[in-house]
């Protein structure tokens, strides 16, 4: 008698090459594994081999030449221009990140530990929502009338008698592209951090204050280390937009201000692409520096 | 009358949730140093009243009393209270030895001197060795001691047990509750102790308190509670017992003082609807007139003697002595 629960075979089928085919676990992973696979291979991996070997070629200012060559790379590297930008690039993510870590933390622990229905809190996280309704862009030229030398902000601050004169640095500066870039982005934030923050037992907070534990020190003891993983998958998301970001820079900063993802466009703008292609080369490579070095301080695992 | 710091009395201790009352103004002195079990089916109000014990859970009305000391809006840590939680909510991100030093912590003691207290803690439950392992690297059994020894460190007057067992496989909860219990009798303080299962109480238990609808149904030793019971629920709850109307009221009667003897020499005629062996005994469960169900647990050997089947008729009888009144 075979085991019960066994699956009953034809007796005329087993052995057969379909079958043995059927059984082999290898195989058969590797085979749901193949879409995915073929989907990465495809539009991943392939166009980053591709701007590799560009990024080696030769190129002059009317034509590109197929080579072997690493004066893309020697220019970049030897370019003051390029230290700048990055130096922007890292500015950019740094302070971003700060903003949107403080305005995420916040409002996803509000919303986790401060709303006490579910129906309020899937409300009030669908608010949170209602700007990516509309594209980064419009969201983005929605500040210029707001922030602008006679914007409301301006007018605003002038009527309340706060300032005598418009202030200039509102629009077209660097605080323009960070705050665009925090308000693009806070929910990348938002969203891990809740997510983590909802998984912690409650119960783990009544033993801290059984421990005598007062809110902060319940904050910092228990919350913010039980709420890392969340913290590091959002700090990963906003890093990485923002260091390969070029529009919100060109246009907040009213194309005063570089970064690395400004630099390539400009390239592929006067059809530079093996330069564009070793400065995208590079950026890649920073950013994946960058991850690893992040990736070390927490583990993530957990959370995916 | 002197009341010693372990002394805790609930005076009208009632909560509501909205229109729903979940502890109905109970009035209860619980024996000062002893191991006392809250017993009672989900939703009876046990768990409610452990919590506002603890200050988890704020008073709607009435006070608590602890060495005479009204303790009923002070904050969880100022009580003289300390919680063991069901899932022992240890703190996966510390170590053993830290979760146990946590209300030193809080307290801003420093490293060294949090650490030795906390191994201090840590050998009483003896888990010395496994101090550095994080709460996931451990078994059950262990983690349920490491949170004993946290809440312990603070040198509570009265502990409080949210269904410590639950968690555990039957094995180790009865290994768990022997430990348990020494340690209550080492440490000298009250225990109070939320069940829901009438064997964990009966074993642990010096004084069982059986809550029912938001209100406490019988209180008292746990022999007398077992032996004594004065309701119907009681009765059932604590199992062993046969619940019977009889002319005169209700009365409950041991199921081991219940005897089977042939159909026409019992007190009662019955039915056999089923037998169960269970080891030591057999218990036969037959229907008798106005279709009353009686339980009688017959030692083996005296059943095998003597067996009887499903659809047999039987006479059931017991000494009237054994019997006892109901109140409700």
């Amino acid at each position: 008698m075979p085991p019960e629960g066994a699956r009953p075979s034809l007796p005329l089928l087993t052995g057969s090459p379909m079958n043995k085919l059927r059984e082999n676990n290898a195989l058969k992973g590797w085979m749901m594994l193949s879409p995915l696979a073929l989907v990465l291979l495809a539009f991943l991996v392939t166009p980053i081999i591709m701007i590799t070997v560009v990024s080696f070629w030769r190129a002059t200012e009317f034509s590109i030449i197929p080579a072997f060559v690493w004066e893309n790379y020697d220019f970049l590297f030897g370019s003051p221009v390029t230290y700048t930008v990055f130096f922007n690039t890292f500015k950019y993510a740094l302070i971003t990140w700060a903003a949107t870590f403080v305005i995420g933390f916040t409002v996803a622990y509000y919303l986790a530990f401060h709303i006490r229905t579910q129906t309020w809190q899937i409300a009030l996280f669908l608010l949170c929502t209602i700007p990516f309704w509309t594209s980064n862009i419009i969201r983005m030229i929605s500040w210029i009338p707001f922030l602008g030398r006679n914007g409301i902000a301006n007018s605003a601050l002038i009527s309340w008698g706060v300032i005598d004169e418009p202030v200039e640095w509102l629009l077209f500066s660097d605080f323009a592209v960070i705050l665009a870039f925090v308000h693009l982005y806070t929910l990348f934030m938002v969203v891990p951090i809740f997510n983590t923050m909802m998984r912690i037992d409650r119960s783990l907070i009544e033993a801290a204050r059984d421990a005598g534990a007062n809110g902060i020190q319940i904050l910092w003891n228990v919350i913010l280390p039980l709420t890392k993983p969340g913290i590091m998958i959002g700090t990963i998301f906003v890093v990485t937009l923002v260091m390969g970001d070029f529009i919100t820079v060109r246009f907040m900063s009213g194309s005063q201000s570089a970064n690395v993802g400004r630099l390539i466009s400009n390239d592929i703008a006067l059809l530079q692409y093996p330069s564009a292609s070793a400065t995208a080369i590079v950026l890649l490579l920073t950013v994946l520096i960058v991850i690893g070095i992040l990736l070390r301080f927490v583990d993530i695992r957990k959370e995916l | 009358m002197t009341t010693s710091k372990n002394d805790l009395e609930l005076v009208g201790v009632t909560k509501r949730y909205g229109a729903t009352v979940a502890v109905d103004a109970i009035a209860h002195k619980f024996k000062p140093g002893s191991y006392a079990c809250l017993l009672g089916p989900s939703g009876c109000g046990k768990s409610s009243t452990l919590r506002m014990i603890a200050g988890h859970e704020s008073v709607t009305d009435g006070a608590i009393l602890l060495g005479g000391r009204d303790i009923s809006h002070l904050a969880p840590a100022q009580r003289g209270t300390a919680m063991m939680f069901q899932n022992y909510a240890l703190f996966p991100h510390l170590s053993v030895i830290d979760n146990v030093g946590f209300s030193l912590k809080m307290q801003g003691v420093d490293t060294a001197k949090r650490r030795a207290k906390a191994g201090e803690m840590l050998e009483l439950v003896d888990l010395t060795a496994l101090g550095d392992r994080l709460p996931d690297q451990l078994s059950g059994g262990q983690q349920q001691r490491v949170a004993l020894a946290r809440a312990l460190i603070t040198r509570p007057d009265v502990l409080l047990l949210d269904e410590p067992l639950s968690a555990l496989d039957p094995f180790l909860r009865i290994r768990m509750r022997a430990e348990l219990k020494k340690l209550q009798k080492e440490l000298g303080i009250s225990f109070i102790h939320v069940t829901h299962g009438q064997d964990e109480a009966l074993a642990l238990a010096d004084e069982i308190v059986v809550m029912n609808n938001a209100v406490i149904e019988q209180a008292g030793p746990a022999q007398e509670v077992f032996n004594a019971p004065k309701t119907q629920f009681v009765a059932r709850f604590m199992g062993g017992h046969n619940v019977i109307a009889l002319s005169g009221g209700h009365y409950a009667i041991r199921a081991d003082a219940v005897d089977v003897t042939p159909s026409t020499q019992g007190v009662v005629e019955g039915h056999v609807t089923a037998v169960e062996y269970q080891g030591t005994h057999v218990s036969v469960l037959s229907r008798i007139a106005g279709d009353q169900e009686i339980t009688a647990l017959i030692p083996d050997g005296a059943f095998f003697a003597n067996p009887h089947s499903p659809g047999d008729t039987i006479g059931l009888s017991w000494d009237t002595s054994k019997l006892h009144q109901l109140t409700a």
